[in-house]
Protein backbone atom coordinates (compact mmCIF):
# COMPACT_ATOMS: atom_id res chain seq x y z
CA UNK A 1 0.00 0.00 0.00
CA UNK A 2 1.29 3.26 -1.15
CA UNK A 3 0.61 6.94 -2.48
CA UNK A 4 2.43 7.87 -5.53
CA UNK A 5 1.48 10.39 -8.84
CA UNK A 6 1.08 7.73 -11.94
CA UNK A 7 1.54 8.82 -14.85
CA UNK A 8 -1.33 7.85 -17.62
CA UNK A 9 0.45 6.44 -20.91
CA UNK A 10 -2.65 5.99 -22.92
CA UNK A 11 -5.98 6.33 -23.29
CA UNK A 12 -8.30 3.79 -24.96
CA UNK A 13 -11.86 4.71 -26.12
CA UNK A 14 -13.56 1.45 -25.66
CA UNK A 15 -17.46 1.01 -27.40
CA UNK A 16 -20.29 2.31 -25.62
CA UNK A 17 -18.38 5.40 -23.68
CA UNK A 18 -16.40 2.98 -22.03
CA UNK A 19 -12.11 4.77 -20.96
CA UNK A 20 -9.28 2.75 -20.52
CA UNK A 21 -6.38 4.06 -19.09
CA UNK A 22 -3.34 2.49 -19.37
CA UNK A 23 -1.15 4.09 -16.37
CA UNK A 24 2.65 3.95 -15.94
CA UNK A 25 3.70 2.51 -12.54
CA UNK A 26 6.12 -0.52 -12.30
CA UNK A 27 5.72 -0.73 -8.32
CA UNK A 28 2.12 -1.25 -8.74
CA UNK A 29 2.26 -3.42 -12.22
CA UNK A 30 4.62 -5.81 -10.09
CA UNK A 31 2.62 -6.03 -6.79
CA UNK A 32 -0.86 -6.03 -7.61
CA UNK A 33 -3.16 -8.82 -8.02
CA UNK A 34 -6.17 -9.62 -9.86
CA UNK A 35 -9.46 -8.31 -7.58
CA UNK A 36 -7.61 -5.60 -5.79
CA UNK A 37 -7.73 -2.29 -6.17
CA UNK A 38 -6.63 1.25 -6.16
CA UNK A 39 -8.50 4.63 -4.82
CA UNK A 40 -7.77 7.01 -6.84
CA UNK A 41 -8.31 11.16 -5.64
CA UNK A 42 -9.47 12.99 -8.67
CA UNK A 43 -9.31 16.58 -7.67
CA UNK A 44 -7.04 18.40 -5.04
CA UNK A 45 -10.26 20.03 -4.40
CA UNK A 46 -12.35 19.71 -1.75
CA UNK A 47 -15.14 18.12 -4.13
CA UNK A 48 -15.71 15.15 -4.65
CA UNK A 49 -13.79 14.71 -1.30
CA UNK A 50 -13.50 10.89 -1.00
CA UNK A 51 -10.85 9.29 -3.54
CA UNK A 52 -12.90 6.63 -6.00
CA UNK A 53 -12.19 3.20 -6.02
CA UNK A 54 -11.31 1.70 -9.33
CA UNK A 55 -10.13 -2.73 -10.07
CA UNK A 56 -7.11 -2.87 -11.88
CA UNK A 57 -8.57 -4.33 -15.02
CA UNK A 58 -4.66 -5.02 -16.75
CA UNK A 59 -1.67 -5.12 -16.04
CA UNK A 60 1.13 -5.23 -19.17
CA UNK A 61 4.60 -4.94 -18.72
CA UNK A 62 5.42 -2.06 -16.46
CA UNK A 63 1.78 -0.62 -16.58
CA UNK A 64 -1.41 -0.95 -15.81
CA UNK A 65 -4.88 -0.43 -16.79
CA UNK A 66 -8.14 0.83 -15.37
CA UNK A 67 -11.74 0.65 -17.04
CA UNK A 68 -14.52 2.58 -16.33
CA UNK A 69 -17.44 4.59 -17.62
CA UNK A 70 -18.76 7.80 -15.99
CA UNK A 71 -21.24 7.55 -13.49
CA UNK A 72 -21.25 10.78 -11.47
CA UNK A 73 -18.79 14.16 -10.66
CA UNK A 74 -15.44 12.04 -10.01
CA UNK A 75 -15.67 9.84 -12.90
CA UNK A 76 -16.84 12.61 -15.16
CA UNK A 77 -13.73 14.53 -13.86
CA UNK A 78 -11.13 11.18 -14.23
CA UNK A 79 -12.66 10.79 -17.97
CA UNK A 80 -11.35 14.82 -18.72
CA UNK A 81 -7.87 13.64 -17.89
CA UNK A 82 -5.49 13.19 -21.13
CA UNK A 83 -2.49 11.33 -21.76
CA UNK A 84 0.41 12.60 -19.43
CA UNK A 85 -1.55 13.64 -16.92
CA UNK A 86 -0.98 12.17 -13.86
CA UNK A 87 -3.20 11.02 -10.83
CA UNK A 88 -3.22 10.57 -7.34
CA UNK A 89 -3.43 6.46 -6.30
CA UNK A 90 -3.18 4.65 -3.05
CA UNK A 91 -2.53 1.45 -3.05
CA UNK A 92 -2.98 -1.81 -3.90
CA UNK A 93 -5.48 -2.37 -1.56
CA UNK A 94 -7.51 -5.10 -0.93
CA UNK A 95 -7.84 -9.03 -1.06
CA UNK A 96 -8.18 -10.19 -4.73
CA UNK A 97 -8.62 -13.86 -6.61
CA UNK A 98 -7.30 -16.96 -4.92
CA UNK A 99 -6.27 -18.50 -7.90
CA UNK A 100 -3.59 -20.97 -6.28
CA UNK A 101 -6.63 -23.18 -5.40
CA UNK A 102 -6.88 -26.18 -7.00
CA UNK A 103 -9.09 -26.19 -10.09
CA UNK A 104 -9.23 -26.65 -13.30
CA UNK A 105 -12.27 -24.32 -15.56
CA UNK A 106 -12.90 -20.60 -13.99
CA UNK A 107 -16.17 -19.54 -14.68
CA UNK A 108 -16.29 -15.94 -14.68
CA UNK A 109 -19.13 -13.94 -14.12
CA UNK A 110 -19.26 -9.80 -14.94
CA UNK A 111 -22.46 -7.74 -14.96
CA UNK A 112 -21.79 -4.54 -16.94
CA UNK A 113 -19.08 -2.94 -15.50
CA UNK A 114 -18.42 -5.84 -13.20
CA UNK A 115 -16.09 -7.15 -15.50
CA UNK A 116 -13.48 -4.51 -15.36
CA UNK A 117 -11.18 -6.74 -13.27
CA UNK A 118 -11.59 -10.10 -15.70
CA UNK A 119 -9.36 -8.96 -18.23
CA UNK A 120 -6.55 -9.04 -15.62
CA UNK A 121 -7.59 -12.32 -14.29
CA UNK A 122 -8.15 -14.18 -17.64
CA UNK A 123 -4.58 -13.06 -18.43
CA UNK A 124 -3.30 -15.07 -15.53
CA UNK A 125 -5.23 -17.92 -15.98
CA UNK A 126 -4.53 -18.45 -19.97
CA UNK A 127 -2.82 -21.32 -20.30
CA UNK A 128 -3.23 -22.13 -16.80
CA UNK A 129 -6.63 -23.23 -17.13
CA UNK A 130 -10.09 -23.69 -18.86
CA UNK A 131 -11.82 -20.23 -19.00
CA UNK A 132 -15.39 -19.91 -19.53
CA UNK A 133 -16.91 -16.44 -19.65
CA UNK A 134 -20.70 -15.55 -19.04
CA UNK A 135 -21.16 -11.53 -19.52
CA UNK A 136 -24.35 -10.04 -18.92
CA UNK A 137 -26.16 -6.30 -19.17
CA UNK A 138 -29.20 -4.77 -19.43
CA UNK A 139 -29.07 -4.55 -23.42
CA UNK A 140 -26.26 -5.54 -25.72
CA UNK A 141 -24.67 -1.45 -25.00
CA UNK A 142 -24.00 -2.44 -21.33
CA UNK A 143 -22.00 -5.88 -22.47
CA UNK A 144 -17.94 -5.23 -22.61
CA UNK A 145 -16.24 -7.92 -23.77
CA UNK A 146 -12.41 -6.70 -23.62
CA UNK A 147 -10.06 -8.70 -22.91
CA UNK A 148 -12.24 -11.76 -22.11
CA UNK A 149 -11.89 -15.22 -23.70
CA UNK A 150 -14.48 -18.05 -24.53
CA UNK A 151 -17.57 -15.48 -23.90
CA UNK A 152 -21.01 -16.14 -23.79
CA UNK A 153 -23.42 -12.99 -23.41
CA UNK A 154 -26.78 -12.54 -21.73
CA UNK A 155 -28.27 -9.20 -21.95
CA UNK A 156 -32.20 -8.75 -20.62
CA UNK A 157 -33.44 -7.14 -23.51
CA UNK A 158 -32.58 -10.01 -25.54
CA UNK A 159 -30.91 -7.44 -27.94
CA UNK A 160 -27.51 -9.76 -27.66
CA UNK A 161 -27.06 -13.27 -26.99
CA UNK A 162 -29.36 -15.24 -24.37
CA UNK A 163 -32.66 -13.43 -23.30
CA UNK A 164 -32.30 -13.38 -19.12
CA UNK A 165 -29.99 -12.21 -17.09
CA UNK A 166 -26.78 -13.67 -16.91
CA UNK A 167 -27.38 -16.35 -13.68
CA UNK A 168 -30.21 -17.45 -15.48
CA UNK A 169 -27.76 -18.60 -18.24
CA UNK A 170 -25.28 -19.83 -16.02
CA UNK A 171 -28.10 -21.97 -14.60
CA UNK A 172 -29.06 -23.11 -18.20
CA UNK A 173 -25.42 -24.08 -18.89
CA UNK A 174 -24.16 -25.65 -16.34
CA UNK A 175 -23.63 -29.43 -17.06
CA UNK A 176 -23.95 -30.88 -14.07
CA UNK A 177 -23.05 -34.37 -15.06
CA UNK A 178 -19.23 -33.11 -16.33
CA UNK A 179 -17.03 -33.60 -13.02
CA UNK A 180 -14.43 -30.77 -14.03
CA UNK A 181 -13.37 -28.78 -10.90
CA UNK A 182 -14.54 -25.28 -11.47
CA UNK A 183 -14.41 -22.15 -9.91
CA UNK A 184 -16.71 -19.08 -10.33
CA UNK A 185 -15.31 -15.57 -9.90
CA UNK A 186 -17.56 -13.38 -9.88
CA UNK A 187 -18.11 -9.27 -10.67
CA UNK A 188 -21.44 -7.18 -10.75
CA UNK A 189 -24.51 -5.87 -9.43
CA UNK A 190 -25.52 -6.91 -6.03
CA UNK A 191 -28.88 -8.74 -7.19
CA UNK A 192 -26.83 -10.20 -9.16
CA UNK A 193 -23.90 -11.54 -6.89
CA UNK A 194 -27.42 -13.00 -4.89
CA UNK A 195 -28.38 -15.25 -7.30
CA UNK A 196 -25.01 -16.44 -7.80
CA UNK A 197 -24.71 -17.31 -4.26
CA UNK A 198 -28.04 -18.91 -4.53
CA UNK A 199 -27.16 -21.02 -7.10
CA UNK A 200 -22.98 -21.68 -6.64
CA UNK A 201 -24.02 -23.03 -3.00
CA UNK A 202 -26.87 -25.35 -4.56
CA UNK A 203 -24.28 -26.69 -7.10
CA UNK A 204 -21.27 -26.89 -4.57
CA UNK A 205 -19.27 -24.90 -6.80
CA UNK A 206 -16.71 -23.08 -4.75
CA UNK A 207 -17.46 -19.24 -5.81
CA UNK A 208 -15.61 -15.76 -5.07
CA UNK A 209 -17.41 -12.67 -5.99
CA UNK A 210 -16.39 -9.03 -5.82
CA UNK A 211 -18.46 -7.14 -3.95
CA UNK A 212 -18.50 -2.86 -4.46
CA UNK A 213 -19.55 -0.36 -1.91
CA UNK A 214 -19.18 3.64 -0.34
CA UNK A 215 -15.73 3.98 0.51
CA UNK A 216 -14.00 6.87 2.38
CA UNK A 217 -11.04 5.67 3.08
CA UNK A 218 -10.13 2.27 1.36
CA UNK A 219 -7.93 0.56 3.47
CA UNK A 220 -9.79 0.02 6.79
CA UNK A 221 -9.01 2.97 8.68
CA UNK A 222 -13.15 4.50 8.63
CA UNK A 223 -14.87 1.35 9.06
CA UNK A 224 -17.01 2.60 6.60
CA UNK A 225 -17.64 -0.25 4.07
CA UNK A 226 -19.18 -3.21 6.74
CA UNK A 227 -20.24 -6.42 5.23
CA UNK A 228 -21.97 -9.29 7.41
CA UNK A 229 -19.60 -12.23 7.97
CA UNK A 230 -21.93 -15.65 8.18
CA UNK A 231 -19.86 -17.02 10.26
CA UNK A 232 -20.33 -14.68 13.24
CA UNK A 233 -23.21 -12.84 13.58
CA UNK A 234 -21.46 -10.50 15.53
CA UNK A 235 -19.26 -9.52 12.98
CA UNK A 236 -18.78 -7.19 10.26
CA UNK A 237 -15.56 -7.91 7.83
CA UNK A 238 -14.81 -4.81 5.89
CA UNK A 239 -15.05 -4.66 1.75
CA UNK A 240 -12.06 -2.33 1.34
CA UNK A 241 -10.03 -4.49 3.57
CA UNK A 242 -11.09 -8.18 4.08
CA UNK A 243 -12.17 -8.21 0.60
CA UNK A 244 -13.46 -6.34 -2.00
CA UNK A 245 -13.23 -10.36 -2.91
CA UNK A 246 -14.90 -12.76 -0.66
CA UNK A 247 -15.93 -16.38 -0.87
CA UNK A 248 -19.22 -16.49 -1.47
CA UNK A 249 -19.86 -18.58 1.88
CA UNK A 250 -17.63 -15.55 4.15
CA UNK A 251 -20.22 -13.12 3.73
CA UNK A 252 -24.31 -12.53 3.90
CA UNK A 253 -25.05 -10.06 0.98
CA UNK B 1 17.15 22.62 11.75
CA UNK B 2 14.10 23.43 12.80
CA UNK B 3 14.48 26.50 15.39
CA UNK B 4 11.09 26.67 16.52
CA UNK B 5 9.90 25.10 19.87
CA UNK B 6 6.72 22.56 18.84
CA UNK B 7 6.16 21.28 22.18
CA UNK B 8 2.49 21.64 23.51
CA UNK B 9 1.28 21.79 27.02
CA UNK B 10 -2.42 20.75 27.55
CA UNK B 11 -2.81 21.03 31.01
CA UNK B 12 -1.14 18.17 32.62
CA UNK B 13 -0.39 17.19 28.99
CA UNK B 14 2.54 17.85 26.89
CA UNK B 15 3.24 17.33 23.60
CA UNK B 16 6.32 17.14 21.09
CA UNK B 17 3.87 19.36 18.81
CA UNK B 18 0.18 20.03 18.68
CA UNK B 19 -0.49 17.86 15.41
CA UNK B 20 -3.06 15.09 16.50
CA UNK B 21 -4.82 12.22 14.81
CA UNK B 22 -8.72 12.26 15.41
CA UNK B 23 -10.72 9.73 17.43
CA UNK B 24 -12.29 7.18 14.56
CA UNK B 25 -10.30 8.11 11.45
CA UNK B 26 -7.05 6.43 12.20
CA UNK B 27 -8.97 3.30 13.91
CA UNK B 28 -5.87 1.93 16.81
CA UNK B 29 -2.91 3.24 14.03
CA UNK B 30 -2.28 0.16 12.30
CA UNK B 31 -2.76 0.79 8.63
CA UNK B 32 -1.62 4.53 9.11
CA UNK B 33 1.86 3.57 10.34
CA UNK B 34 2.58 2.07 6.70
CA UNK B 35 2.22 6.01 5.56
CA UNK B 36 3.40 8.12 8.04
CA UNK B 37 6.07 7.80 10.80
CA UNK B 38 3.72 7.94 14.08
CA UNK B 39 6.37 8.85 15.95
CA UNK B 40 6.59 11.98 14.80
CA UNK B 41 2.94 12.81 15.71
CA UNK B 42 2.01 14.62 18.41
CA UNK B 43 -0.79 11.88 19.11
CA UNK B 44 -2.96 9.75 18.41
CA UNK B 45 -6.89 9.61 19.93
CA UNK B 46 -8.15 6.28 19.62
CA UNK B 47 -11.39 5.23 18.09
CA UNK B 48 -13.73 5.59 20.62
CA UNK B 49 -13.58 2.38 22.92
CA UNK B 50 -16.73 1.00 24.89
CA UNK B 51 -16.32 -1.16 27.96
CA UNK B 52 -17.55 -4.07 25.28
CA UNK B 53 -17.06 -4.22 22.23
CA UNK B 54 -19.54 -2.93 19.97
CA UNK B 55 -20.71 -3.95 16.30
CA UNK B 56 -21.85 -0.69 14.99
CA UNK B 57 -24.11 -0.06 12.46
CA UNK B 58 -25.76 -1.73 9.79
CA UNK B 59 -24.62 0.07 6.25
CA UNK B 60 -25.55 2.58 4.37
CA UNK B 61 -22.73 3.93 6.95
CA UNK B 62 -21.02 6.72 5.30
CA UNK B 63 -21.55 9.02 2.39
CA UNK B 64 -20.06 11.70 0.48
CA UNK B 65 -21.46 15.53 1.02
CA UNK B 66 -20.20 18.25 -0.80
CA UNK B 67 -16.92 18.97 0.99
CA UNK B 68 -17.77 16.66 3.56
CA UNK B 69 -19.01 13.25 4.65
CA UNK B 70 -21.62 11.53 6.80
CA UNK B 71 -21.10 9.18 9.36
CA UNK B 72 -22.98 6.89 11.27
CA UNK B 73 -20.51 3.99 12.18
CA UNK B 74 -22.00 3.56 15.26
CA UNK B 75 -18.83 3.65 17.54
CA UNK B 76 -17.98 0.03 16.20
CA UNK B 77 -14.71 -1.15 18.26
CA UNK B 78 -13.02 -3.93 19.73
CA UNK B 79 -13.78 -3.18 23.13
CA UNK B 80 -11.55 -2.20 25.89
CA UNK B 81 -10.54 -5.86 26.63
CA UNK B 82 -8.86 -6.61 23.35
CA UNK B 83 -8.24 -2.85 23.04
CA UNK B 84 -5.28 -3.25 26.10
CA UNK B 85 -4.24 -6.92 24.78
CA UNK B 86 -3.30 -6.39 21.02
CA UNK B 87 -3.79 -2.27 20.42
CA UNK B 88 -1.88 -0.75 22.95
CA UNK B 89 1.14 -3.19 22.76
CA UNK B 90 1.72 -2.40 18.92
CA UNK B 91 0.90 2.10 19.88
CA UNK B 92 3.88 1.85 22.30
CA UNK B 93 5.65 0.16 20.38
CA UNK B 94 5.05 3.48 17.82
CA UNK B 95 6.50 5.63 20.01
CA UNK B 96 3.44 7.40 20.39
CA UNK B 97 1.41 9.13 23.06
CA UNK B 98 -1.67 7.46 23.46
CA UNK B 99 -4.80 9.51 24.04
CA UNK B 100 -7.63 7.33 24.49
CA UNK B 101 -11.07 7.96 23.89
CA UNK B 102 -13.88 6.71 25.76
CA UNK B 103 -17.87 6.27 24.95
CA UNK B 104 -20.24 4.93 27.23
CA UNK B 105 -23.61 4.84 28.33
CA UNK B 106 -23.47 5.55 31.68
CA UNK B 107 -21.63 7.28 33.73
CA UNK B 108 -20.93 3.96 35.57
CA UNK B 109 -19.40 3.02 32.60
CA UNK B 110 -17.63 5.50 32.02
CA UNK B 111 -15.78 5.17 35.53
CA UNK B 112 -15.40 1.71 35.02
CA UNK B 113 -12.99 2.09 32.05
CA UNK B 114 -10.83 4.79 33.19
CA UNK B 115 -10.37 2.66 36.14
CA UNK B 116 -9.27 -0.53 33.58
CA UNK B 117 -7.22 2.08 31.82
CA UNK B 118 -5.94 3.99 34.94
CA UNK B 119 -2.31 2.06 35.23
CA UNK B 120 -2.03 1.33 31.38
CA UNK B 121 1.50 3.47 31.01
CA UNK B 122 0.86 3.79 27.50
CA UNK B 123 -2.34 5.63 27.63
CA UNK B 124 -1.09 9.19 28.15
CA UNK B 125 -4.41 10.84 28.47
CA UNK B 126 -8.32 10.22 28.42
CA UNK B 127 -10.65 12.27 25.74
CA UNK B 128 -13.99 11.46 26.65
CA UNK B 129 -16.26 11.37 24.28
CA UNK B 130 -19.76 12.88 25.39
CA UNK B 131 -21.18 13.70 21.81
CA UNK B 132 -21.23 10.73 19.45
CA UNK B 133 -24.30 11.54 17.49
CA UNK B 134 -24.70 7.91 16.34
CA UNK B 135 -25.60 6.06 19.07
CA UNK B 136 -28.90 5.93 20.61
CA UNK B 137 -27.80 5.59 24.06
CA UNK B 138 -25.88 7.99 25.42
CA UNK B 139 -24.07 10.11 23.26
CA UNK B 140 -25.50 13.16 21.92
CA UNK B 141 -28.19 12.91 25.26
CA UNK B 142 -25.08 13.44 27.24
CA UNK B 143 -23.26 15.89 25.32
CA UNK B 144 -26.77 18.07 24.75
CA UNK B 145 -27.05 18.26 28.88
CA UNK B 146 -24.38 20.57 30.84
CA UNK B 147 -25.19 18.69 34.13
CA UNK B 148 -24.63 15.28 32.73
CA UNK B 149 -21.51 16.90 31.16
CA UNK B 150 -20.01 18.10 34.23
CA UNK B 151 -21.19 15.08 36.05
CA UNK B 152 -19.29 12.71 33.62
CA UNK B 153 -16.12 14.77 34.08
CA UNK B 154 -16.27 15.33 37.87
CA UNK B 155 -16.71 10.99 38.20
CA UNK B 156 -13.88 10.48 35.81
CA UNK B 157 -11.82 12.95 37.46
CA UNK B 158 -12.09 11.04 40.94
CA UNK B 159 -11.00 8.04 39.00
CA UNK B 160 -7.82 9.01 36.98
CA UNK B 161 -4.90 11.27 37.78
CA UNK B 162 -4.27 11.31 34.21
CA UNK B 163 -4.88 14.37 31.83
CA UNK B 164 -8.94 14.20 30.91
CA UNK B 165 -9.64 16.43 27.92
CA UNK B 166 -13.66 16.64 26.94
CA UNK B 167 -14.41 16.39 23.48
CA UNK B 168 -18.08 18.38 22.94
CA UNK B 169 -20.62 18.42 20.92
CA UNK B 170 -21.22 21.44 18.33
CA UNK B 171 -25.42 20.59 18.53
CA UNK B 172 -25.77 22.61 21.10
CA UNK B 173 -26.38 26.70 21.44
CA UNK B 174 -23.22 27.62 23.43
CA UNK B 175 -20.47 25.30 23.56
CA UNK B 176 -18.73 27.27 25.97
CA UNK B 177 -21.23 26.46 28.63
CA UNK B 178 -20.39 23.05 28.38
CA UNK B 179 -16.30 23.87 28.47
CA UNK B 180 -17.18 26.13 31.39
CA UNK B 181 -18.66 23.02 33.23
CA UNK B 182 -15.92 20.65 31.84
CA UNK B 183 -13.37 23.36 33.51
CA UNK B 184 -15.12 23.63 36.78
CA UNK B 185 -15.01 19.80 37.13
CA UNK B 186 -11.48 19.20 36.68
CA UNK B 187 -11.16 18.53 32.55
CA UNK B 188 -7.50 19.37 31.77
CA UNK B 189 -8.85 20.50 28.27
CA UNK B 190 -11.27 20.37 25.74
CA UNK B 191 -11.61 19.40 21.89
CA UNK B 192 -14.04 20.61 19.78
CA UNK B 193 -16.03 19.45 17.54
CA UNK B 194 -17.50 16.08 17.33
CA UNK B 195 -19.52 16.22 13.97
CA UNK B 196 -22.61 18.04 13.72
CA UNK B 197 -25.76 15.95 13.52
CA UNK B 198 -26.95 16.06 9.72
CA UNK B 199 -28.92 13.71 7.00
CA UNK B 200 -29.76 13.27 3.39
CA UNK B 201 -32.49 11.76 1.41
CA UNK B 202 -32.27 9.79 -1.89
CA UNK B 203 -34.98 11.44 -3.92
CA UNK B 204 -36.35 8.47 -5.93
CA UNK B 205 -36.94 6.08 -2.92
CA UNK B 206 -37.47 8.98 -0.84
CA UNK B 207 -35.54 6.69 1.93
CA UNK B 208 -32.60 8.33 3.89
CA UNK B 209 -29.08 7.54 3.00
CA UNK B 210 -28.21 6.27 5.83
CA UNK B 211 -29.25 3.09 7.60
CA UNK B 212 -29.43 4.97 10.68
CA UNK B 213 -31.13 7.82 9.43
CA UNK B 214 -28.43 10.69 10.65
CA UNK B 215 -25.23 10.73 10.79
CA UNK B 216 -22.26 13.51 11.50
CA UNK B 217 -20.99 15.97 9.09
CA UNK B 218 -17.45 16.47 9.03
CA UNK B 219 -14.87 17.18 6.75
CA UNK B 220 -14.22 21.55 5.09
CA UNK B 221 -17.35 21.57 5.11
CA UNK B 222 -17.44 22.46 9.07
CA UNK B 223 -14.54 24.06 9.50
CA UNK B 224 -15.60 27.60 9.36
CA UNK B 225 -18.57 26.12 12.21
CA UNK B 226 -15.71 24.55 14.32
CA UNK B 227 -13.49 27.53 14.54
CA UNK B 228 -16.11 29.53 15.41
CA UNK B 229 -16.94 26.99 18.30
CA UNK B 230 -12.97 27.08 18.91
CA UNK B 231 -13.44 31.02 19.28
CA UNK B 232 -16.33 31.44 21.26
CA UNK B 233 -14.92 28.70 24.23
CA UNK B 234 -11.43 30.60 23.81
CA UNK B 235 -12.60 33.94 24.33
CA UNK B 236 -15.45 32.76 27.74
CA UNK B 237 -13.16 29.97 29.16
CA UNK B 238 -9.94 29.62 30.41
CA UNK B 239 -8.95 26.04 29.53
CA UNK B 240 -7.07 24.52 26.23
CA UNK B 241 -9.21 23.65 23.59
CA UNK B 242 -7.56 20.88 20.63
CA UNK B 243 -9.19 22.53 17.63
CA UNK B 244 -11.28 19.83 15.25
CA UNK B 245 -12.90 20.33 11.89
CA UNK B 246 -12.57 20.03 8.71
CA UNK B 247 -7.95 20.47 8.52
CA UNK B 248 -7.15 19.88 5.44
CA UNK B 249 -3.67 21.09 5.53
CA UNK B 250 -1.02 23.59 7.60
CA UNK B 251 -3.14 26.29 6.79
CA UNK B 252 -6.16 25.73 8.56
CA UNK B 253 -4.27 23.98 11.40
CA UNK B 254 -2.73 27.28 11.74
CA UNK B 255 -6.08 29.29 11.75
CA UNK B 256 -7.27 26.76 14.29
CA UNK B 257 -4.65 28.04 16.62
CA UNK B 258 -5.09 31.52 15.90
CA UNK B 259 -8.87 30.84 17.35
CA UNK B 260 -7.78 29.66 20.23
CA UNK B 261 -6.45 25.81 20.00
CA UNK B 262 -3.43 24.72 21.89
CA UNK B 263 -3.28 21.70 19.54
CA UNK B 264 -5.55 19.99 16.92
CA UNK B 265 -6.49 16.74 15.25
CA UNK B 266 -7.08 15.71 11.96
CA UNK B 267 -9.55 13.51 10.89
CA UNK B 268 -11.79 13.14 7.91
CA UNK B 269 -8.38 14.41 5.87
CA UNK B 270 -6.77 11.28 6.84
CA UNK B 271 -9.55 9.12 4.84
CA UNK B 272 -8.42 10.94 2.03
CA UNK B 273 -4.43 11.69 2.19
CA UNK B 274 -3.18 9.74 5.03
CA UNK B 275 0.11 11.71 5.00
CA UNK B 276 -1.74 14.96 6.11
CA UNK B 277 -0.35 14.72 9.66
CA UNK B 278 3.08 14.79 8.29
CA UNK B 279 2.33 17.37 5.80
CA UNK B 280 0.62 19.81 8.08
CA UNK B 281 3.42 18.99 10.66
CA UNK B 282 6.12 20.34 8.05
CA UNK B 283 4.27 23.00 7.20
CA UNK B 284 3.32 24.81 10.15
CA UNK B 285 7.23 24.45 11.22
CA UNK B 286 7.83 26.41 8.30
CA UNK B 287 5.41 28.70 8.71
CA UNK B 288 6.88 29.12 12.37
CA UNK B 289 10.52 29.47 11.24
CA UNK B 290 9.45 31.70 8.16
CA UNK B 291 7.31 34.07 10.53
CA UNK B 292 10.51 33.71 13.34
CA UNK B 293 8.27 32.36 15.82
CA UNK B 294 10.22 30.35 18.70
CA UNK B 295 7.04 28.82 20.23
CA UNK B 296 4.55 27.23 18.51
CA UNK B 297 2.35 27.80 21.39
CA UNK B 298 2.49 31.26 21.03
CA UNK B 299 0.14 31.04 17.96
CA UNK B 300 -2.84 29.82 20.24
CA UNK B 301 -5.02 32.59 20.48
CA UNK B 302 -3.44 34.82 18.44
CA UNK B 303 -6.49 36.80 16.78
CA UNK B 304 -6.26 40.58 16.14
CA UNK B 305 -9.22 42.01 16.53
CA UNK B 306 -10.24 45.91 16.49
C1 LIG C 1 -13.61 -2.21 -4.98
C2 LIG C 1 -14.28 -1.41 -6.05
C3 LIG C 1 -13.83 -1.51 -7.35
C4 LIG C 1 -14.44 -0.77 -8.37
N1 LIG C 1 -13.96 -0.90 -9.62
C5 LIG C 1 -14.49 -0.17 -10.62
C6 LIG C 1 -13.99 -0.25 -11.95
O1 LIG C 1 -13.02 -0.97 -12.22
N2 LIG C 1 -14.58 0.49 -12.91
C7 LIG C 1 -15.64 1.32 -12.61
O2 LIG C 1 -16.13 2.00 -13.53
N3 LIG C 1 -16.14 1.42 -11.39
C8 LIG C 1 -15.58 0.71 -10.38
N4 LIG C 1 -16.07 0.83 -9.10
C9 LIG C 1 -17.15 1.77 -8.88
C10 LIG C 1 -16.62 3.20 -8.85
O3 LIG C 1 -15.83 3.37 -7.69
C11 LIG C 1 -17.78 4.18 -8.87
O4 LIG C 1 -18.39 4.09 -10.12
C12 LIG C 1 -17.33 5.59 -8.69
O5 LIG C 1 -16.96 5.75 -7.35
C13 LIG C 1 -18.42 6.56 -9.02
O6 LIG C 1 -17.92 7.84 -8.70
P1 LIG C 1 -18.60 9.13 -9.31
O7 LIG C 1 -18.05 10.31 -8.58
O8 LIG C 1 -18.46 9.16 -10.77
O9 LIG C 1 -20.10 8.91 -9.00
P2 LIG C 1 -20.92 9.50 -7.80
O10 LIG C 1 -21.11 10.97 -8.03
O11 LIG C 1 -20.30 9.07 -6.54
O12 LIG C 1 -22.26 8.73 -8.03
C14 LIG C 1 -23.07 9.04 -9.16
C15 LIG C 1 -24.22 8.10 -9.21
O13 LIG C 1 -23.75 6.78 -9.48
C16 LIG C 1 -24.13 5.89 -8.47
N5 LIG C 1 -23.02 4.98 -8.23
C17 LIG C 1 -21.81 5.30 -7.68
N6 LIG C 1 -21.03 4.21 -7.59
C18 LIG C 1 -21.75 3.19 -8.09
C19 LIG C 1 -21.48 1.81 -8.24
N7 LIG C 1 -20.36 1.25 -7.86
N8 LIG C 1 -22.46 1.05 -8.79
C20 LIG C 1 -23.63 1.59 -9.18
N9 LIG C 1 -23.94 2.88 -9.02
C21 LIG C 1 -23.02 3.67 -8.49
C22 LIG C 1 -24.40 6.74 -7.27
O14 LIG C 1 -25.34 6.16 -6.40
C23 LIG C 1 -24.96 8.00 -7.89
O15 LIG C 1 -26.32 7.89 -8.16
C24 LIG C 1 -15.51 0.10 -8.08
C25 LIG C 1 -15.96 0.21 -6.77
C26 LIG C 1 -15.36 -0.54 -5.76
C27 LIG C 1 -15.87 -0.41 -4.36
C1 LIG D 1 -15.86 8.01 10.18
C2 LIG D 1 -15.71 8.82 11.44
C3 LIG D 1 -15.73 8.18 12.67
C4 LIG D 1 -15.60 8.92 13.85
N1 LIG D 1 -15.59 8.26 15.04
C5 LIG D 1 -15.44 8.97 16.20
C6 LIG D 1 -15.39 8.31 17.45
O1 LIG D 1 -15.44 7.09 17.55
N2 LIG D 1 -15.25 9.07 18.57
C7 LIG D 1 -15.16 10.43 18.53
O2 LIG D 1 -15.02 11.07 19.58
N3 LIG D 1 -15.19 11.09 17.33
C8 LIG D 1 -15.33 10.40 16.18
N4 LIG D 1 -15.36 11.07 14.97
C9 LIG D 1 -15.26 12.53 14.94
C10 LIG D 1 -13.85 13.03 14.62
O3 LIG D 1 -12.95 12.63 15.62
C11 LIG D 1 -13.84 14.57 14.46
O4 LIG D 1 -14.24 15.16 15.68
C12 LIG D 1 -14.76 15.05 13.37
O5 LIG D 1 -14.73 14.18 12.27
C13 LIG D 1 -14.43 16.45 12.88
O6 LIG D 1 -13.13 16.54 12.34
P1 LIG D 1 -12.80 16.41 10.76
O7 LIG D 1 -13.69 17.38 10.06
O8 LIG D 1 -11.35 16.74 10.66
O9 LIG D 1 -13.11 15.02 10.40
C14 LIG D 1 -15.47 10.34 13.78
C15 LIG D 1 -15.45 10.96 12.53
C16 LIG D 1 -15.56 10.23 11.37
C17 LIG D 1 -15.54 10.95 10.06
S1 LIG E 1 -13.56 2.20 3.24
FE1 LIG E 1 -12.76 2.87 5.11
S2 LIG E 1 -12.72 1.04 6.27
FE2 LIG E 1 -13.32 0.38 4.33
Amino acid sequence: MNIAENQIDEIIELEYNIHLFKVISPEIARKINPGEFLNIRISELAIPLFRRPFSVCDVEDDCYYLMFSTMGTGTKLLASKKPGDFIDVLGPLGNGFNIVDDFDRAIIIGGGLGVAPFPYLTRQLKGKKEIISFIGGRTKNDVITYGLENISVATEDGSLGFKGNVIELLEKELDKTDNIKSKIFACGPTSMLKALKILAEQNNIDCEISTECTMACGFGICQGCPIQSSADEDKYLLVCKDGPVFNSKEIIL
Amino acid sequence: MSKVNLNVKIGNLTLRNPIMLASGTVGYGNEISEFIDLKKIGAIVTKSISLKPRKGNKPQRIMETAAGMLNAIGLANVGIEKFIKEKIPFLKKHDVPIICNIAASTIEEYVECVSMLEHEDGIHAFEINVSCPNVKEGGLQFGNDIKMVGKITEKVRANTTKPIIIKLSPNVSYISDFAQAAKKEGADAVSAINTLVGTAFNIKTRKPKLYNITGGLSGPAIKPIALAKVFEIHRKVDIPIIGIGGIMNWQDAVEFMIAGSSAVQLGTVNFIDPTAAEKVLKGLTDYCNENNIEQVSSITGSYQLD
